[in-house]
């Protein structure tokens, strides 16, 4: 299962990564992924070569690396997966140090591995180079339908609520000596949670009463230029654009 | 759409004598239920003129805050009519009407969400496509009635309660609204900033509402009230009347404060 | 259960991406019933709760953990075309911004834990209140419906993974260890989720979706007495309305994906012996490098070659979605009282309801699935 998300990942600065328009990095990050998850998995150079993009892009936006290794985290489960594949997999096997693998267990564990770093740390780098804000009014430039990026709107506005009330009630639940160990604690558990919603539900909507009653209509009025110049595309266009020149590249040589 | 109002409210004070046709606020026959049935307002009859101030007194629990949240359409009447100054509260009308009710909450914490004063003071007219020079000339001129301008580009949180609670006021003033309605203004405020508050609402030239359980607050500012109890109107008349009511007060779990009397 | 990239091949992402979008697609038409000024908050705080409370992870057996999924609660309180919005709203953040999930996984993480886990959790929520009312049904309901939907979704996961996973596992071991742990989870879930809905229920009933409907009578009180009248604008009231296109929206997309697109998909006409015939596959594999695409890898097994399967899997996607959408709409615009559902929505004293919310949704436009036009809401 998935890791927490303790912390936001947004990380400001001023970089040409940075002042990219939202939609531009999006619209790299996601053609990036595809050609990523697109690569055969014997085609280790073109793996490299996307690996030193990404650095690059990381060198470029001044996203020191112990920042992207920590926030990885999210992927463990996965890894987790990965390593018990070559294990528990099917096929021919192989003897590596006194323990029997599966061929393909292995092959589909690098893949996975493989695919999965890569995309996560494009995801990292684009979540630290850009402000959730305008992550979203990108996204709403790319025709996200506009409900979809409301509800994520307030929902970021939210995230800080309800995380604010966990802590609070986190602190209130173990000064008083609990701790959720085992299986037994979790009533405990269950009823902070519907606290923790009328709480944090009650803290949000007033806020929400007090927009609506200014005429607010479902999007902020006041809104950043975001136009996209067409040498801003270009230059996201690079990190993808790169990729696919490494994946064609392996090609001729495959 | 003619209130079954009562005729005690001679005390109407009007400054705008050519508009007075219109009421500034009507409701009738105002009834509510939430969704999942629980029944808050039984049938609510009010009008407030141009120009008055009037408070809104009752006991937790009463439905004043279901009352307020109908009087710009937050909330659609189960049956019954809100009217503001001559146009009724429907769906098709909502952003008009909210410009014409400026509600401000009792906390202006849930009011200021904005980086600094400048952007949340501008939030309410930029929803209704103001912008450019006219859009700042209204944020000055808000935050001038209520003395906050020279906190202009600084961030709302880093303001005293009553500074905010004032910027609160101004972020719905610069909306320019026909009546104003305040949730509870007066809470939480150090004897001060309360007396500021008072003197900004005396001088401003609009209607107000204000729903309070502050009696004194209510006799230093309106002088006519009405009491809101188990979701109907209780009592209206002049705010002196109502308060040297001690049986009327007792039987709507209002009270005056210890050693206060109305003469 | 978020899906990193290049965990499934690329005919099971295509396919369910497809699926996520047009049921996606069905929900933001939906969902403008379920959303006002009011609810359209809601909508984001549940979605923040889906995403705080799938952070909280409970201890499951010796030594796992789990976290919840949210998508049966969030059907509850927000109605279940908004839950699968929140759904993916809380995907698309956590694969965008928390690097959770892969982005070309998207499709399958909206499939299994938004889709799934809505429809089932909704399902049996409608079975049990439609029989049974009151608050304590109501907790029961949730507590069912969370419990259900969890090893749904392991299920559906499981499916998936038997069609197109990339790693040679058997697929008993992967349907154990995910049903396993899931039906615990699943405790732990319908748990937090009864609990959850009645805390809601006993402070703010008004913001519990599926308990809504009751619209009584209303009381005046006057100088001249008590007197009771119908409400002339009822709150939204959660008749059966929405579920009966919503559930058959679902049914669609998730049959079509069990069947026709993982038989086109495989092309293999006994499913089980996919992994043995794997084996064969991925020992000739080194020898051709195309082979091994994660893109092609079902093209080659099956004989049918990927591009025509995407665009194939796609199209019967979309068409069976925008049909499902055509033929909700069909069903709302119909002559009042015609249906049982109108009828009832007749009987609460009037059908305004549906079409007011466009404010919000109004100008929510999505794309292939025959489901934009028209308001959708009935005629007033």
């Amino acid at each position: 299962m998935s890791a927490g998300h303790g912390h936001r990942l947004h990380r400001p600065g001023d970089t040409l990564v940075h002042r990219l328009p939202p939609q531009c990095k999006l619209a790299a990050v996601i053609a990036f992924a595809l050609t990523v998850v697109a690569t055969p998995r014997e085609w280790f150079a073109a793996f490299g070569a996307y690996a030193l993009l990404l650095a690059g892009v990381a060198l470029a936006a001044r996203i020191p690396p112990g920042f992207v290794l920590r926030r990885m985290a999210v992927e463990i489960p996965f890894v987790l997966f990965a390593v018990a594949i070559p294990f528990i997999g099917t096929g021919e096997r192989v003897a590596v140090a006194g323990l029997s693998l599966s061929v393909p267990g292995l092959w589909a564990a690098w893949n996975i591995l493989a695919k999965a770093t890569l995309g996560v740390a494009a995801s990292i780098l684009l979540a630290a180079t850009t402000e959730p804000r305008l992550m979203l009014l990108g996204a709403q430039r790319l025709r996200l339908p506009p409900l979809l990026v409301q509800i994520a709107m307030f929902m970021l506005r939210y995230m800080d609520v309800v995380a604010g009330e966990m802590r609070r009630m986190r602190v209130a639940r173990e000064s008083r000596g609990f701790a959720a160990r085992d299986v037994r604690h979790l009533p405990v558990v269950a009823r902070s949670a519907g606290a923790l919603f009328i709480r944090s539900y009650e803290r949000g909507e007033r806020v929400h009463l007090a927009m609506l009653s200014r005429g607010y209509t479902g999007s902020m009025p006041v809104v950043v230029d975001l136009a996209a110049s067409a040498r801003q595309w270009l230059v996201a266009a690079m990190l993808p654009g790169a990729a696919l020149v490494a994946l064609l590249g392996n090609w001729g040589m495959a | 759409m003619t209130a079954s109002r009562r005729s005690e409210d001679g005390a109407a004070v009007s400054r705008r004598p050519e508009e007075v046709s219109a009421a500034s606020l009507e409701v009738s026959r105002l009834a509510y239920a939430y969704p999942d049935g629980t029944q808050a307002l039984f049938g609510v009859d009010l009008r407030v003129e141009r120009g008055e101030r009037v408070a809104l007194l009752g006991p937790n629990g009463a439905g004043k805050t279901t009352l307020v949240l109908h009087l710009n359409g937050i909330l659609t009447a189960g049956h019954g009519t809100v009217t503001v100054a001559g146009l009724p509260v429907a769906k098709e009308s909502l952003l008009e009407i909210r410009r014409r009710v400026g509600l401000v909450f009792q906390d202006p914490d849930d009011q200021l969400f904005m980086p600094t004063v400048r952007e949340d003071v501008a939030f309410g007219p930029a929803n209704l496509g103001i912008r450019g020079e006219e859009l700042q000339q209204r944020v000055e001129d808000a935050l001038e009635q209520v003395g906050m301008l020279e906190a202009i580009d600084r961030p709302p949180h880093h303001l005293s309660f009553g500074q905010r609670r004032r910027v609160a006021v101004a972020t719905v003033l610069a909306m320019e609204p026909e009546i104003l309605v305040l949730d509870e203004p007066s809470s939480n405020l150090d004897p001060a900033s309360r007396r500021e508050l008072a003197e900004i609402l005396r001088s401003l030239d609009v209607t107000v509402l204000m729903v309070t359980h502050d009696l004194p607050y209510a006799l230093e500012l309106c002088e006519r009230s009405l009491i809101l109890s188990g979701g109907v109107i209780a009592a209206d008349g002049p705010t002196r009347e109502l308060l040297a009511d001690a049986e009327l007060l007792a039987a709507h779990r209002l009270e005056l404060p210890y050693g206060f009397t109305v003469a | 259960m978020h899906v990193p990239d290049g965990f499934f091949n690329a005919a099971v992402s295509v396919s369910a991406a497809a699926v996520a979008a047009a049921g996606v697609a069905v929900c933001l038409r939906g969902a403008r019933r379920e959303l006002d000024d009011r609810t359209a908050p809601m909508a984001g705080l549940v979605a923040a709760f889906v995403f705080a409370v799938q952070m909280l992870n409970f201890p499951v057996a010796a030594g796992t953990s789990g976290h919840l999924l949210g998508g049966a609660l969030a059907a509850i309180l927000v109605g279940p075309y908004t839950a699968v919005l929140c759904m993916a709203v809380v995907l698309l953040v956590q694969g965008f911004f928390f690097a959770d999930g892969g982005l070309t996984a998207l499709g399958v993480n909206i499939t299994l834990m938004g889709l799934v886990t809505v429809l089932a959790g909704w399902g049996v929520f409608r079975l049990i209140t439609r029989s049974l009312r009151g608050r304590t049904a109501i907790t029961a309901a949730s507590f069912a419906a969370a419990l259900v939907s969890v090893p749904a979704s392991a299920l559906a996961f499981t499916l998936l993974f038997w069609i197109g996973g990339t790693a040679p596992v058997e697929i008993g071991t992967v349907a154990a260890a995910m049903g396993g742990v899931h039906v615990l989870i699943g405790i732990g879930e319908g748990l937090i989720t009864a609990v959850t809905v009645g805390t809601v229920l006993a402070t703010r009933p008004d913001l519990v979706y599926g308990a809504r409907g009751l619209a009584a009578p209303l009381v005046l009180r006057g100088p001249g007495g008590e007197s009771t009248v119908a409400p002339q604008a009822p709150a939204p009231a959660a008749t059966p309305r929405p579920a009966r296109p919503f559930l058959l929206a679902g049914a669609g997309v998730t049959l079509l994906l069990a069947g026709g697109v993982s038989h086109l998909a495989s092309g293999d006409p006994d499913g089980l012996e996919r992994v043995a015939e794997d084996e064969g596959f991925l020992g000739q594999a080194t020898d051709h490098a195309l082979g091994s695409w994660a893109l092609a890898d079902y093209g080659e097994v099956g004989g049918v070659p990927l591009w025509v399967v995407g665009p194939v899997g796609v199209g019967i996607t979309l068409l069976v979605a925008g049909a499902v959408a055509y033929a909700a709409r069909r069903r709302k615009g119909g002559a009042p009282g015609g249906t049982r559902e109108t009828a009832e929505a007749a009987k609460t004293g009037g059908s305004v309801e549906a079409a007011e919310t466009s404010k919000v949704g109004g100008a929510a436009k999505v794309g292939g699935t025959g489901g934009t036009g028209g308001t959708g809401g009935t005629a007033a």
